[in-house]
């Protein structure tokens, strides 16, 4: 390592990017333990339906599966607006910023829909603890998506005021790094609560 | 402050004033959060302490009738929790915030909001926590809030408080660690190598990666607790399938990394003095950090001992058993490693010494009387009974809470730049001791005799009488002796000796700089060439490796640099902060309350906007 990147603030102006970069990795690490344990409950809780319906009651796999595919998606447009963000096309990277927060929104329609199907079907969190964890860890996965979306759109407007181009504002890379990482989870919730059904 | 320069004295001229509420209130710099910490941090140690005393009373003789038992529940659950949470935590975030960057030779952490931000989440969590007890009672169900004494509704809001608050303090701890992580990796000054970090930085490293993975984990649990008790969720309702075990589980896969988060920065702090008093390099020095970075990982291998008796059965009691007896091994090589340091040097025995030196000796039998533990026969019979709160005091106070007053005798003088009265120290020193060991070490033989825990009183003729009147007649020593230290903090903070910048003879770099330091911290970021820099500025090692001092001794005055950049204040995190607060109180109050949750969600909104639009240096680019 230079002295150039050990004393950013020796120069005046700490590069915020790479410290950016470290505390959303940091995050994330700490975000694994928080859906490992939501899905631990999960695991433990999974055939304890009570009278309530049971997972292959009320799961609709062609639908979920689609829903995951547009989610897995809006990864790929993500790659394509940090692409365009590196290489300053600023127009592109909105459109793409743009799209990916669309597939986002396409997505947690879907949960809303789902949800309430589930609902009808007689399935709540009071209803059993199959219940209870299964709404609690999706449902907190779905914040994570909304909170996402939330960070795309405002970086795609704050964008247009030129706030990204002299490093203030979010940095798309950072977003991207969330962004991916809740689709990783979701592979691992769709194929641990959905495909893996006694 | 007289320091010449320039630049930094234009910087403030525009802001609209240095001292008062608002500074405090708006600061960004870490050494005025570091001070917040601390502050707080001994007002919680108060009422801890009182809510002990009031315990104590209670058990001083047999058929207690100073407390009733719905009295004695909130007090032996808040005396925990505010220990843990609101003491030890936040008396290691001080010494973290305020010599973390001092130790790697940078002029403050990486995210100067954030970590303002964490203090007031921290300090209004600690006082949502605090005011249950005006208003409706304070939690009753333990530190560790076993479910379903947890989740079950037996009363309104009580342990709403508790999984709230936790929550809340939890978050604030999460926040500083992405911090201080960040800081270590990116901020250390040119040479500084991780090799080189001070032990105490490296301690801290250990610590927040075990805050980082081990707080989610609770999170988890709280929500659970939390939705359980007000949404009629059934995670830990038995009569509809779900599990109590589980909660154990969650809550003590965080709580065990969670006895090494309060036990390491104590461990550091000494890993700093005893080199320091003994003018000899930490003994094994790479040892001791690879020590300390192995209990990091083990640590969350060993979290079920605290399950012995909840049925796992003996496969999973036997591993655990051996995990356990294992992570006593890096835990010895650091006291070899200390005693090593001492032995063969120049001791000196000031306060701070002497501190160190107990927390060796009370951390020793607290370490022993834990793998007494580990044996899960022998703990099924230890388990509940006072035998083991005798043991987790002597490695939370006699090791966390000695080797912190080592940390503060140390470094006082560089915080305030006034030398603590020696005497009065040492006073302090040999009172705590006794009062400590008075206090806590006939709890062993009540508990081997069968005392239980938790129980507000206990007949007369079983043979405890004596040992726990023991116990209370220590614990007012303790009392005594801490009154011994605010007066002497209150004395030298008015006149005492002025200490300058390096009263130790110190090794590292925060001894570089004047005292207190400047805002800046340091004039010239520092060039770091050696571990323990300073020390080898200062002397050079003669042939039969006794350090001869370097003559004439190194000036420490540069040239100020130009063009310094500090972090502006900022108002928006305790604005934010304050928002969150309104939101759990009507969380608490859940239907009516959401009137407040509506209202603090848009105060927090304002803070978060206001930070996302505000520029981060005075300077205009």
């Amino acid at each position: 390592m230079t002295t150039e990147t050990l004393t950013p603030q020796d120069h005046g102006a700490p590069d915020m990017d790479n410290m950016r970069k470290i505390a959303m990795w940091a995050f994330l690490g700490s975000e694994c333990l928080f859906f490992g344990s939501l899905i631990t409950t999960f695991l433990v809780y999974r055939t304890r339906v009570g009278d309530g319906p049971s997972a292959s009651d009320v799961f609709d796999i062609p639908f979920t599966s689609v829903s995951s595919f547009i989610l897995l998606m809006s990864s790929l447009t993500m790659v394509l607006a940090h692409y365009s963000s590196v290489r300053k096309d600023w127009r592109q990277m909105r459109v793409w910023l743009l799209a990916t927060a669309l597939l986002g929104m396409v997505f947690l329609a879907g949960q809303v829909f789902e949800f309430t199907e589930f609902v009808d079907h007689g399935l709540t969190v009071t209803t059993s603890p199959f219940g209870s964890s299964f709404f609690v860890l999706t449902g907190f996965h779905g914040a994570h998506v909304a909170i996402g979306v939330l960070m795309l759109v405002a970086t795609a407007f704050m964008s247009y005021s030129g706030r990204l181009s002299d490093g203030e504002g979010m940095n798309v890379e950072i977003i991207g790094l969330y962004w991916h990482f809740v689709d990783i989870v979701w592979i691992v919730i769709f194929t641990v609560v959905y495909l893996l059904q006694v | 402050m007289a320091t010449v320069n320039p630049p930094m004295e234009a910087a403030q001229s525009d802001a609209p004033s240095r001292t008062g509420v608002w500074t405090w209130l708006t600061t960004t710099d870490h050494k005025k959060i570091g001070l917040l910490y601390g502050g707080s941090a001994i007002v919680f140690f108060v009422v801890g302490g009182i809510e002990a005393l009031l315990i104590r009373v209670q058990l001083a003789t047999p058929n207690g009738e100073f407390l009733s038992a719905d009295a004695y529940n909130q007090m032996f659950t808040m005396h925990a929790t505010t220990m843990v949470f609101l003491v030890v935590m936040p008396a290691a975030a001080a010494f973290t915030n305020y010599f973390l960057p001092l130790l790697i030779g940078a002029r403050d952490v990486a995210f100067p909001r954030l970590n303002a931000f964490s203090y007031w989440v921290f300090l209004f969590g600690g006082l949502f926590l605090t005011s249950s007890f005006f208003l409706g009672g304070a939690p009753d169900g333990g530190w560790f809030g076993y479910a379903p004494l947890s989740s079950q509704l037996n009363e309104v809001v009580r342990m709403d408080y508790w999984a709230l608050g936790l929550q809340i303090v939890g978050l604030a701890s999460l926040l500083a660690s992405v911090n201080f992580i960040t800081t270590m990796f990116t901020m250390r000054a040119p040479g500084m190598t991780l090799m080189r970090m001070p032990v105490f930085a490296w301690m801290a490293l250990v610590v927040n990666f075990l805050l980082l993975f081990s707080l989610p984990i609770i999170t988890v649990g709280l929500i659970q607790v939390f939705l359980d008790r007000n949404l009629g969720t059934l995670f830990f309702d038995a009569a509809n399938g779900g599990d109590p075990i589980l909660w154990q589980h969650l809550f003590w896969l965080f709580g065990h990394p969670e006895v090494y988060i309060l036990i390491l920065p104590a461990m550091g702090i000494v890993s700093e003095v005893l080199p320091t008093f003994s003018r000899k390099p930490l003994f094994g020095r790479s040892f001791v950090i690879f020590s300390g970075i192995a209990i990091g990982f083990m640590g969350f291998g060993v979290w079920a001992h605290h399950m012995f008796t909840a049925g796992l059965g003996p496969v999973a009691e036997a591993a655990f058993a051996l995990t356990t007896m294992f992570i006593a091994v890096p835990t010895g090589v650091k006291i070899f490693n200390w005693l090593g340091t001492v032995w063969g040097g120049s001791v000196r025995l000031a306060t701070p010494m002497l501190f160190s030196l107990g927390f060796i000796a009370m951390f020793v039998i607290g370490g022993l009387s834990g793998v007494t533990h580990s044996v899960a026969p022998a703990d099924w019979q230890q388990h509940d009974t006072y035998y083991v709160v005798a043991h987790f005091h002597y490695v939370l106070f006699g090791g966390a809470v000695l080797g912190l007053m080592a940390g503060m005798y140390y470094w006082w003088p560089k915080i305030t730049g006034k030398l603590l009265d020696e005497r009065l120290g040492k006073i302090h020193f040999w009172l705590i001791l006794a009062g400590f060991n008075l206090t806590f070490a006939p709890m062993h033989i009540l508990g081997l005799n069968g005392m239980p825990r938790r129980t507000y009183r206990y007949p007369e003729g079983l043979g405890f009488e004596f040992w726990n009147f023991l116990a209370t007649l220590g614990s007012f020593l303790i009392a005594v002796s801490m009154l011994v230290l605010f007066w002497n903090m209150f004395r030298t903070w008015r006149r005492g000796e002025v200490a300058g910048p390096d009263p130790w003879d110190g090794r590292t770099l925060e001894w570089t700089i004047s005292s207190p330091p400047p805002e800046h911290n340091f004039d010239r970021i520092p060039v770091v060439e050696h571990e323990d820099d300073f020390w080898y500025r200062k002397y050079s090692t003669a042939d039969d490796g006794t350090s001869v001092a370097i003559d004439p001794p190194p000036d420490m005055e540069v040239e100020p640099e130009a063009n310094i950049h500090l972090p502006s204040p900022s108002f928006y995190p305790v604005l934010t902060g304050s928002g969150m607060f309104v939101t759990l109180m009507g969380l608490v109050y859940v239907p009516w309350g959401l009137v407040a949750v509506g209202v603090g969600a848009l105060i927090t909104m304002w803070g978060l906007f206001g930070w996302s639009m505000e520029p981060i240096t005075r300077e205009d680019h």
